[in-house]
């Protein structure tokens, strides 16, 4: 696989959210504003990324059995690094995801990405893999928050997009609206992708047509 | 290209493949002199092979739909005399919306169209009984909408739907526009029910009144002697004979379709004379919500005096609209006459108690909907055996 495989698989074809369907909890929880949205996806990608260069480095000397415990002490050191900078330097935004922020650390993207890649790919691969599925996520997470903040509160990154007389439809902004959202969303790439595979399938049609026609063959040949 | 090419591939094949059987009448020729002719090989393609049932019913969905409409009439009829034209209007725009949302999505998903069975106009007949009288008209748009496409479409379809499309709309609706949804003050001719009580309640939906009412005398020492002795008169007015009366004929605040209770029990019995609605969840549901509210329910009034508020929780509210005709859906209740009755008792239990207790003075809706989600479990566990067959637990310990 090229390099630029590695990093744009990540972005819809192998989708951390909706196509692995992996981190779940933080895309329900934080995405009822585009802008939550973009600072839990820009938080969770450097996460990935740092940890994946480490775990990559370190790859050849982690003992096989006590590895998933080494890997969550690499992913808690970085996301104690990603805490404590966005309290000291944004704090509206570290105040709105809350605890959303450290749970980066038992975010299965993640883990899941240190299990299956990076623990035995090479360095600059799993950097090209952090990085392309992180920003997967954030992809994830901004299509959400716009459907939702657009929706949900009539603004975009705080904007009003529709006029004064829009009524929001605050279920969007509740609970609900992101399993709502997120259920539609998932089917929506779900049918993308069998059509996909439906057209390298014979068409159903085509094949009906054959077997209509060898019945009519056999009528006559009778 | 690559889409030309393999739509070419299967034809290709198919002209190749039909030319083999045109060799094949050259065959019986080699041997003309055996005379035992073989059976038509086309006799086999017409024997028809069909899962059971073979025998059905009269019943079509599009005449249980109808007769459900019909069975609604009433109420309408009683909605627009005592509330006004609009909701015949209301009534209208959502039964319409509906039809058109359910077309455009058969037609965007390259599905049957079944919009002459008549569910989608059910549908949106049942979200307007369960809308204010005073919403503007997109909010009956968007719930159809949100009944269709969420809670039918995104399922499958008729018979799929795991939720009450109604009341899904009801629901996303009343989460997201709340003060549209509990605005009763637009109501034109509202009965003067209880006197100045309502206006000094801003509320007007007599379970409204009733539940800050209840509030009150439960703790009369928080509240000035004014409003107690409001409450105390609200409640005596509600639960005696004229109030019950009023409800009962509908002449109250309320969604459209809900307040009429006897006009819907009218429209109701002629359902279940004719077989298209189960006794059993209109009857449970009901006694449910009348054993559980007038052991709990009771108010005592400061004079000592105690109401019974059984009959006043049957009449109020969207109780008769939920268990005639929202809790009877046959898609979304279960099939079994146990499952019935277990489920009208759980919905009505659930509804009493987020009468009482809960954070909304009406919980039909939310009782309905929990309700259907425990359905498939409830059939499971009601799907009578078949006589001589044991249960795999019973199976086990043989």
């Amino acid at each position: 696989m090229s390099a630029f495989k590695e990093l744009t698989k990540g972005f819809f074809k192998e989708n951390p959210v909706f196509v692995l369907a992996l981190g779940l909890c933080p895309t329900l929880a934080v995405t009822s504003l585009v802008e939550k949205g973009i600072g839990m996806g820009l938080a969770a990608t450097f996460v990935l990324v740092c940890s994946n260069v480490l775990i990559a480095l370190i790859r050849k000397m982690v003992p096989k059995k006590i590895r998933i415990p080494i890997f969550i002490v690499i992913i808690a050191t970085f996301v104690v690094i990603v805490e404590l900078v966005m309290k000291a330097y944004l704090p509206p935004l570290s105040e709105a995801l809350g605890i959303f922020i450290p749970l980066i650390v038992v975010n299965c993207i993640i883990l899941g990405r240190a299990e299956a890649f990076a623990q035995n790919h090479s360095v600059g691969k799993s950097f090209l893999d952090g990085l392309g599925m992180g920003l997967g996520f954030t992809i994830a997470l901004v299509i959400i928050s716009s459907i939702r903040e657009i929706i949900g509160f009539g603004t975009f990154l705080g904007l009003p997009v529709f006029g004064e007389g829009y009524q929001p439809a605050t279920i969007l902004i509740l609970q609900p609206g992101a399993f709502l959202t997120i259920g539609f969303l998932l089917g929506f790439f779900a049918w993308r992708r069998n059509r996909k595979k439906n057209k390298t399938m014979p068409d159903v049609e085509a094949l009906r047509a054959q077997r209509e026609k060898m019945t009519q063959v056999t009528r006559e040949a009778a | 290209m690559s889409v030309e090419d393999n739509k070419a591939q299967p034809d290709k094949a198919a002209e190749t493949r039909s030319d083999k059987p045109d060799k094949a009448p050259a065959k019986p020729k080699k041997a003309p002199g055996k005379a035992v002719k073989k059976k038509d090989p086309v006799e086999l393609y017409e024997l028809s092979v069909s899962n059971a049932p073979h025998l059905k019913g009269k019943a079509k969905t599009s005449k249980i739909m109808i007769a459900v409409c019909a069975a609604l009439v009433p109420a309408l009829v009683g909605s627009v005399l005592f509330q006004g034209w609009r909701s015949l209007v209301l009534v209208i725009i959502a039964a319409v919306s509906a039809v058109v949302f359910e077309a455009l999505i058969q037609l965007l998903t390259k599905r049957k169209l079944t919009i002459a069975d008549g569910s989608a106009a059910l549908t949106g007949v049942l979200l307007a009984f369960n809308l204010p009288y005073g919403v503007p008209w997109w909010l009956p748009v968007v719930g159809s909408f949100a009944a269709i496409a969420i809670a039918k479409q995104a399922f499958g379809g008729l018979g799929y739907n795991l939720f009450n499309p109604a009341l899904v709309g009801r629901a996303i609706l009343l989460a997201s526009w709340p003060v549209h949804m509990t605005t009763w003050d637009t109501v034109p001719k509202l009965a003067n029910l209880s006197g100045t009580t309502i206006d000094a309640l801003s509320s007007a939906t007599p379970l409204a009144v009733m539940k800050h009412s209840a509030a009150v005398l439960a703790e009369p020492g928080l509240y000035d002697p004014g409003a107690v002795s409001q409450a105390s008169e609200a409640v005596s007015q509600l639960t005696g004979p004229l109030g019950i009366g009023k409800l009962a004929l509908g002449q109250v605040g309320g969604c459209i379709g809900e307040t009429s209770a006897l006009l819907l029990l009218f429209g109701a019995l002629i359902l279940i004379m004719i077989g298209v609605v189960d006794w059993r969840i209109p009857l449970s549901y009901l006694g449910a919500i009348f054993v559980f509210t007038a052991i709990f329910g009771g108010v005592t009034t400061p004079d000592g005096t105690y109401h019974f508020t059984g009959l006043f929780h049957l009449m109020a509210g969207g109780a008769m609209l939920g268990a005639l005709f929202m809790a009877t859906d046959m898609v979304t209740t279960p099939v079994t006459k146990g499952g019935r009755i277990i489920f009208g008792i759980g919905a009505g239990l659930l509804a009493a108690i987020i009468r009482l207790w809960g954070g909304y003075p009406e919980g039909v809706s939310y009782s309905i909907l929990l309700m259907n989600a425990a359905t498939p479990l409830i059939d499971r566990y009601t799907t009578p055996k078949f006589f001589g067959s044991r249960r795999a637990k019973e199976a086990a310990n043989a």
